[in-house]
């Protein structure tokens, strides 16, 4: 009945590609919960975000010199000489730091609604890998202006790898290709950052997309809109078709992000120093030490987990293992939390304020690992136990203590939490 | 939730307003990119005066049209390393032998404004003093144990520290207004150096802010007018 519809040519490419039904299982009779609220908004604006690096990304390798001698000198001449190569640059340095907020807060609406809890662990599982290639790429990328801060923080990271028992040092070399961070080093990020990692993310953004079409989206009550369908039609009551609801509704999102994303391009690319740093307006010099290393802002709370762990029979790797563990950790989430419910509207106040002081160790260890060590000073002498102890270390420390007991004490205090009755279909208005 | 997201942001805002109070010590350049003759002046200084040890090797001289010179004025009284106005402005010394004159090589400055910041140029170049202990017989408070010498010293006169502060023992061509002018003219022309487009970028942003607001308006309509039916 229908088939006769549709125009000829629809027909005759439906018959060999299932264009139609493509759309219709994935867009229009794709049903998701219809209270979504503005948290919502942030995993399209990351595939937005995604797009927007990639359409930037071959701009910029059209005029980039992936060469020591070059780099830094090919950067300033897209700045200046390319016709809106300026705009393209800011557009991907300001892509990159903004892609890791909308992931921030793309993880952290799964984490206060439960998005994570059975059917959805593997949905998590993917958007976890995804994190990790993100920083990944971030890093590799960070490299190639090839500025002070890209130079020396390529060589702080990747002398983690020298932390490693026995391995370590040989790790390293292998990694760089050289035995200092060189142009051998820049060729291969260069590498990873314009082809290995893109592929990847593109390949996990398909399968993340997969899973969580065949199990359908969650929503701020973490109620299952799939046990309650419409007896005649067989659609979720409380579904509604994603597009054209939620593409209009994301519309807005969009809207509101781009105006975000061009007041920093056009007003504030360097965000005061913290998404483009001052140091990096300098050449790499192998020579010069800069006298405080800091990694980009999106970066800064696990660093500050590294610096917080103290060497243990002088080796660095229990702060490597910790800074590890913090990311890793994300992956068994799914299976920490014992809760009965999965939405924090249902949740007891023992998990929120866990939840508010996870939040809180967050920021602040993001905060300090974008300060030297000493920036508060140094307990008195006097203070037995910590004296002489740097007091932003000794904040850094109970802060990492409380970003995993947030984890690790998950399946106790998720257990005995006081919860509230889910309702059996989700509110609206 | 909301609880959660106010501490997030005050999260963010506290950390960012101490980090703001750094460096109280410099002297605010109080600049303006939209003064031409300001600029055009600070050219003058820059080409005549750094542009010898120090190269801007990014930057192209006929970027300086920018700021109101036309290719003839350029090529009239601001060319003296190269004959083409689209050519970078490279310097002619070896930084191999320029290493052994001065213990370091002159950097690059064509973005120097972007890593040490107006505030900084504007201070550094007012407070160099003599000190019989530095080779060339120099020093700076801003950047201590610098190599590089009193360039402007005829300009400015010489300072001699006394008791942690700078006095001028010596006067020179300029007056103490004038040349402060002269260092605030030259640091203007650096900011816009080391970022040319910035005279344009922010009028651009005005449009492109402007069209995402209306957008807005209309995207906000179009989704209440989709979602009327929704119950």
């Amino acid at each position: 009945m229908q088939k006769t519809n549709k125009s000829s040519l629809m027909n005759w490419v439906d018959e060999r590609l299932p264009v139609s039904s493509f759309i219709k299982n994935h867009l229009t009779e794709y049903y998701a919960p219809k209270n979504f609220n503005f948290l919502y908004f942030f995993g399209a604006l990351a595939i937005v975000v995604f797009v927007l690096q990639i359409l930037t990304g071959i701009f910029l390798t059209m005029h980039y010199k992936p060469d020591a001698l070059h780099a830094f000198a090919s950067v300033e001449y897209i700045m200046r000489d390319v016709s809106f190569g300026w705009l393209i640059r800011y557009m991907h340095s300001t892509g990159a730091s903004l892609f890791f907020v909308v992931i921030y807060m793309h993880m952290f609406r799964a984490i206060i609604y439960g998005s994570y809890k059975q059917p959805r662990e593997l949905l998590w599982i993917f958007g976890v890998l995804i994190f990790l290639l993100l920083m990944a790429e971030a890093f590799f990328g960070y490299l190639l202006p090839w500025g002070q801060m890209s130079y020396w923080g390529a060589q702080v990271i990747v002398n983690l790898f020298a932390a490693v028992p026995f391995i370590g040092p040989d790790l390293a070399e292998w990694v760089r290709g050289d035995y200092l961070i060189s142009d051998a080093t820049l060729n291969r990020f260069f590498a990873f950052h314009v082809i290995a990692l893109p592929f990847a993310l593109a390949g996990l953004i398909f399968l993340h997309l997969a899973a969580l079409h065949s199990v359908g989206s969650n929503n701020p009550d973490g109620v299952e809109i799939k046990e309650s369908k419409d007896k005649k039609t067989g659609v979720p009551i409380d579904g509604i078709p994603f597009h054209p609801y939620y593409t209009v509704k994301d519309l807005i999102g969009l809207t509101v992000f781009l105006i975000v994303f061009a007041s920093i391009i056009f007003f504030m690319p360097e965000v005061g120093g913290y998404f483009l740093e001052h140091n990096n307006f300098v050449p790499a010099d192998p020579l010069v030490t800069p006298a405080h290393i800091a990694p980009v802002w999106y970066f800064t709370p696990f660093y500050s987990i590294l610096r917080a762990v103290p060497p243990i029979l002088n080796s660095q790797f229990p702060g490597v293992a910790a800074m590890g563990a913090a990311v890793l950790i994300l992956f068994v989430v799914p299976w920490l939390d014992k809760s009965k419910v999965k939405s924090i509207r249902y949740k007891g106040t023992l998990y929120k304020k866990w939840l508010t002081a996870f939040v809180v160790s967050f920021i602040f260890l993001g905060y300090l690992g974008t300060v030297p060590s000493n920036v508060w000073g140094q307990f008195s002498n006097l203070i037995p136990g910590i004296g002489g102890m740097d007091v932003a270390t000794f904040v850094a420390r109970v802060l990492t203590l409380i970003y995993f007991s947030f984890f690790v004490l998950m399946p106790w205090y998720s257990r005995v939490d006081k919860t509230k009755p889910v309702p059996k279909r989700v509110t609206y208005k | 939730m909301k609880k959660i997201i106010l501490s997030i942001i005050l999260g963010i805002i506290i950390p960012s307003m101490t980090l703001a109070s750094e460096d109280a010590r410099l002297m605010k350049a109080k600049i303006n990119l939209d003064d031409q003759e300001s600029l055009q002046r600070g050219a003058r200084n820059f080409i005549n005066y750094c542009l010898n040890c120090h190269s801007a090797s990014y930057m192209r001289y006929n970027r300086l049209n920018d700021i109101g010179l036309s290719n003839e004025e350029i090529k009239k009284n601001l060319l003296f390393t190269t004959d083409k106005v689209g050519e970078l402005m490279n310097i002619s010394m070896d930084p191999v032998e320029a290493k052994k004159w001065f213990g370091a090589n002159p950097p690059n400055l064509t973005v120097t404004a972007r890593s040490r910041g107006k505030d900084w140029i504007y201070s550094y170049l007012r407070t160099f003093y003599t000190d019989e202990s530095r080779s060339l017989g120099w020093n700076n408070l801003v950047y201590p144990n610098a190599a590089m010498p009193h360039v402007l010293w005829e300009l400015q006169g010489t300072q001699e520290l006394i008791d942690g502060k700078l006095e001028l023992v010596k006067p020179g061509l300029l007056s103490k207004q004038e040349y402060d002018q002269f260092v605030l003219d030259t640091t203007n022309y650096m900011v816009f150096m080391s970022e040319p487009v910035k005279l344009i970028r922010q009028k651009i942003g005005y449009f492109v802010i402007g069209f995402l607001l209306v957008l807005l308006v209309l995207v906000i309509n179009l989704k209440r007018e989709f979602w009327k039916d929704i119950k």
